[in-house]
């Protein structure tokens, strides 16, 4: 039997208006090379200036992740050749990044595992290559080159693919929780390489282990560490040796396949960045940046189940988007019911998101006339399927809920000498129903109902016309 | 004519006056060049007819120019390694023949606001590795004081170009010693400023820990003024110092009465010219004369200097030299097949022997096994050389010593031998591992070539090394000396 | 310390510069002299000392974020040795 040894590599984009050492911008998807200047470029005689921008987004991202950090840190030159990288080295951080021994929790199975972080830096993006059809030339951009990231290394205490899906998923929610990062994997601000490797229950020394590139969405990471653990798996038992390798992700198969081994083995002959004086900030920038980082994704969900009785499913679809969160936070204030509110939240409102590929930001409803809306059901003044309709006409109309019952006469009639009256009359007309109910068919009770609101139009309230008509027929 | 060598402030004077108008001042830059630069050979390209449409642009009406600055009008040169938008900017290197900076260098732009005029971009060490312009891609540069010997490197072509008369001033750049050791070999001064005084932005990096731009002029007060001109933090340099800038004129009234002068016998190598020692000390002597007081101190690590500088310089040099690898400027080998066959052919063909030479002393220092044995070391002992100087300023107020260790030597000479080239460098390379200021004056003659004094500076304290250096001048009188040799020499 | 051809040539492919077997020669003696030379720091005793990489006393400098115009798009290819649609262009980079 082996075991499964897992660690993550996350690239972040760091949300600022302009790259890292010079003021281009950041706009994804602009036509190639319009986003550059010399200093992007890597123009002889140009010098880099630290966007302060950056490192704060950095440090917030190393704070919220339990990070130590360093007060006193440094940029170094990672050195090598490659036509992406202008000035053939990468501005990056080695041996004092700015955060380090930090942690996301993740829960497995109702289970909370802690997930080591070795280490937060920052670093400049690459710029993007393309290739020619005819395989005889390669392309440049430089639009991205110089986009501030951050680079997260995890600890290898991921132990299965689904554990890697959920460290990033939590990953994701933190990052944006905190407006570091928009985490956009489809337009590259996260982007995750994987280590893995298997070794024998019991045995201490890692495996030989592979590297998984281009994992292009949460769903791919999960299906390459899954094909990777089976590949490795079935050589270890038929007792072949697992090569040191890097490996891509190939999304038409949803397999790795090994990426031919590079010329030389990397020495990167990393040393002080020269052009950038240490990075020293100040206990104040430090405070400032511990003051920007909100309740956090983990906080939010516990406190959900705890201060308003929360089932932990839905405390975790409420909070996987900070606005989410806000918005539910708002509404379950304003009701008595906070399972009220997050059904309504989770279906009604979701769902609408859903088919009109809206997001909750520009939700046409706030959450304190949702709250209205919850509130009165509660009262008594609608039903909940009345308050179906009247949530429908809200979108349309944007009128509230409560303009709109008045102009629609849609109050309910709990009035129960008006309903016994309505009643009486249903009874008589509907002898083979009431029949049906004496006979013990209780579906029978149901058509009966259904009549009292056709004649009330819909108005009246379920549970007086149901205790009446039992009352009447049963005696 | 206007002798450019009488200094920028009667120049500036007689533009004020209307004795003379900026036009003037450029027909006799071009001229000079003209006349003597088919020799010399200290620029790469002169620029003229940019300069030509500069000066219209800047006065409309030349009859009527009124100078709003000391360098409003005045002709200059750049090192070949300082970009300014539009002009070719080569760094006398096969790699970027052709190259068009998109930009200009700060110092070029802070000129241009004065009012100076590029003439044109004066030749060099190829990427600024060396000590004699003979590594110029191109062709190497003479000295202008006799024809046979190096004007001394690697500022050679922007020295040359003052020494000969052909500019007022030029800029240099000094990365151990580049201003000094050739302004000390042509008779001319030369002050390479506290490191962050001056923005690099703009000067092609040759080690950007170490690299400083400065003044190249015929007077100590000219240092001053262009110094005035160029200095000042700067936003697209992060290690520019945000430090007030002094008024570098105030204090050159010749007064250095009660000054605390440091001496050390470790710049007084055994191996050294004899005529050089006698002019060091004859200054210090007319220093004492001027009421200064010279104190004995010691820098005991200052011999391993250039141990240190020949690992840290190629180190850095190896990564900023990276960049130039045919993808974006520049040179492109057309013999390559295949991504890695085209950067390093590219780079085989593009550069020259000594610049290899460092690129690959060091990529082995900076790589993986190496890098604590000689990287990391040269950085420790580059702390030691700090603190040597800090303890020596916690007594003194300058410390002298020569320039160079010997005068010029002869074209040739020395290209076979890299190791005794780099020796030249040694009472140089010392400050710029420390961060100093520095200034090179002329202090008389040894075997019939000028002889520069080194006065060196606490951390952004050009105004007392200018001090020093304009008392020296005025009482020495080395100008009456070139002018004679100008005389014989015709 | 005595560089053999083999590290030239390890160092060389490093710094993708392309020497022939003669310039190996002549490089692994004069690379030798100059690490010889730099033995010398060797002899000082360093344990302790900090390594100095910037000259010290600056405070660090911040750019803010604010955008600046970037360069025209017939600037940027100018000076490109080959250059097609906007980008810059290489020999096929093959990655398997
Ligand atoms: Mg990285
Ligand atoms: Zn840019």
């Amino acid at each position: 039997m082996y075991e499964t040894v897992i660690g993550l590599e996350v690239h972040v984009e760091l949300g600022t208006k302009t790259k890292i050492f010079c003021g281009c911008e950041t706009e994804f998807g602009a036509p190639p090379n319009t986003h550059v200047c010399p200093v992007c470029m890597g123009s002889p005689g140009v010098l880099p200036v630290l966007n302060e921008q950056a490192l704060r987004l950095g440090m917030k991202a190393a704070m919220a992740l339990h990070c130590e950090v360093r007060k006193d840190s440094k940029f170094d030159r990672k050195n090598y050749f490659y036509p992406d990288s202008p000035k053939a080295y990468q501005i990056s951080q080695y041996d004092e990044p700015i955060g380090e021994h930090g942690y996301i929790d993740i829960e497995v199975g109702g289970q909370v595992r802690r997930i080591g972080i070795t280490r937060v830096h920052l670093e400049e993006d690459a710029g993007k290559l393309s290739h020619s059809v005819f395989g005889d030339a390669s392309y440049v951009d430089f639009n991205r080159v110089g986009i501030p990231l951050i680079e997260i290394v995890s600890e290898p205490d991921i132990q299965t693919a689904e554990e890697a899906r959920l460290y990033l998923e939590e990953l994701k929610a933190i990052m944006q929780y905190c407006a570091v990062s928009e985490c956009k994997m489809e337009e590259g601000s996260l982007r995750c390489d994987a280590n893995i490797s298997l070794r024998p229950i019991g045995q201490k020394e890692l495996g030989t282990k592979t590297e998984i590139k281009n994992m292009n969405s949460f769903r791919h990471v999960e299906r390459g560490l899954l094909f990777e653990q089976e590949r490795q798996e079935a050589m270890l038992h038929r007792n072949e040796m697992i090569v040191q390798e890097t490996r891509r992700f190939d999304e038409s198969t949803m397999s790795t396949i090994s990426m031919r081994s590079k010329e030389d083995a990397h020495d990167y002959r990393y040393f002080a960045e020269p052009d950038l004086p240490r990075i020293v900030v100040s206990d104040r920038f430090l405070a400032e940046c511990l003051a920007e980082i909100p309740e956090l994704p983990a906080q939010k969900r516990a406190r959900f189940v705890q201060d308003y009785g929360l089932p932990d499913y839905d405390a975790s679809v409420l909070t996987a988007t900070r606005p989410l969160a806000e918005f539910f936070d708002e509404t379950a204030k304003r009701v008595k019911d906070p399972k009220v509110a997050s059904n309504w939240i989770m279906g009604d409102v979701l769902g609408y998101l859903k088919t009109t590929d809206a997001t909750i930001e520009t939700f046409a409803i706030s959450s304190m006339r949702l709250a209205e809306l919850i509130g009165l059901i509660e009262n008594g003044t609608i039903s909940t399927k009345i308050a179906k309709s009247v949530f429908k006409d809200m979108l349309e109309t944007g009128k509230d809920a409560k303009i709109l019952i008045e102009e629609q006469g849609l109050v309910q009639i709990s009035d129960e000498s008006a309903l016994r009256a309505i009643a009486q009359k249903v009874i008589e007309n509907n002898p083979k129903s009431v029949q049906d109910v004496v006979a013990g068919k209780d579906k029978a009770i149901g058509s009966l109902v259904g009549q009292m609101m056709k004649e009330t139009k819909g108005k009246a309230n379920p549970q007086v016309v149901n205790q009446i008509l039992k009352e009447l027929i049963t005696g | 004519m206007l002798d450019f060598s009488q200094g920028i402030r009667k120049l500036h004077e007689a533009l004020r006056s209307g004795t003379t108008t900026p036009e003037e001042l450029l027909n006799q830059s071009i001229e000079q060049i003209e006349q003597k630069d088919g020799e010399i050979k200290a620029f790469l390209r002169v620029n003229d007819v940019t300069a030509r449409d500069r000066l219209k642009g800047n006065a409309a009406a030349s009859n009527s120019f009124s100078p709003k600055h000391l360098l409003d009008g005045i002709p200059y040169a750049l090192k070949d390694n300082m970009c300014y938008e539009g002009i070719e900017t080569t760094c006398a290197s096969k790699i970027l023949e052709g190259y068009i900076p998109p930009y200009t260098a700060t110092v070029a732009q802070k000129l241009d606001d004065a009012g100076a005029i590029l003439i044109g971009k004066a030749n060099m060490d190829e990427f600024a590795m060396g000590s004699s312009t003979e590594n110029s891609s191109y062709f190497p540069t003479k000295n202008p004081w006799q024809q046979d010997h190096v004007p001394g490197g690697s500022s050679g072509g922007s020295v040359a170009a003052v020494a000969a008369g052909m500019v007022p001033f030029a800029l240099g750049s000094d990365t151990g010693g580049s201003i000094r050791q050739p302004a000390a070999f042509c008779g001319v001064v030369g002050l390479k400023p506290t490191y962050g005084r001056v923005s690099r932005y703009g000067l092609v990096a040759f080690a950007s820990s170490l690299d400083q731009i400065g003044p190249i002029t015929n007077s100590v007060e000219d240092a001053a003024i262009v110094l005035q001109a160029i200095a000042g933090a700067d936003v697209h340099d992060a290690t520019s110092a945000h430090v007030e800038v002094p008024d570098f004129t105030a204090k050159l009234t010749g007064d250095i009465r009660g000054l605390q002068v440091g001496v050390a016998p470790e710049f007084f190598a055994d191996a050294m010219d004899e005529g050089v020692r006698q002019r060091v000390q004859e200054a210090v002597q007319v220093l004492k004369e001027l009421g200064a007081e010279i104190k004995p101190i010691s820098l005991p690590h200052i011999s391993y200097a250039i141990a240190a500088y020949y690992l840290l310089a190629p180190a850095e040099a190896s990564s900023n030299l990276a960049r130039f690898d045919g993808v974006r400027y520049g040179y492109r080998s057309q013999n390559a097949q295949n991504l890695l066959a085209m950067y390093s052919k590219t780079r085989s063909e593009g550069f020259g022997k000594e610049v290899k030479r460092r690129i690959l002393i060091g990529t082995y220092a900076l790589s993986s096994g190496y890098y604590d044995a000689y990287y990391k070391r040269a950085q420790k002992m580059r702390t030691l050389i700090r603190q040597d100087f800090e303890q020596a300023f916690s007594q003194v107020d300058v410390i002298v010593s020569p320039t160079t260790p010997a005068p010029a030597f002869l074209l040739g000479e020395k290209t076979k031998d890299p190791v005794t080239m780099y020796m030249t460098d040694m009472c140089t390379i010392p400050i710029n591992l420390a961060g100093l200021p520095a200034i090179s004056v002329p202090c008389g003659l040894s075997q019939g070539m000028p002889v520069g004094l080194q006065i060196i500076g606490k951390m952004f304290d050009e105004q007392t090394i200018l001090q020093v250096a304009d008392a020296y001048e005025k009482t020495v009188d080395f100008a009456a000396v070139r002018t004679a040799h100008s005389k014989e020499a015709k | 310390m005595t560089l053999s051809k083999a590290d030239v040539d390890h160092v060389a492919r490093l710094a993708r510069i392309d020497l022939s077997e003669q310039e190996e020669i002549e490089l692994a003696k004069e690379l030798s002299a100059i690490l010889d030379y730099a033995s010398q720091l060797q002899e000082v005793d360093l344990d302790g000392v900090e390594p100095m990489s910037h000259v010290a006393g600056q405070q660090p400098v911040f750019r803010q974020d604010e955008p600046h115009e970037s360069l025209p798009s017939d600037i940027v290819l100018k000076n490109a040795p080959d250059a097609e649609d906007q980008q810059f262009k290489v020999p096929a980079i093959m990655e398997g």
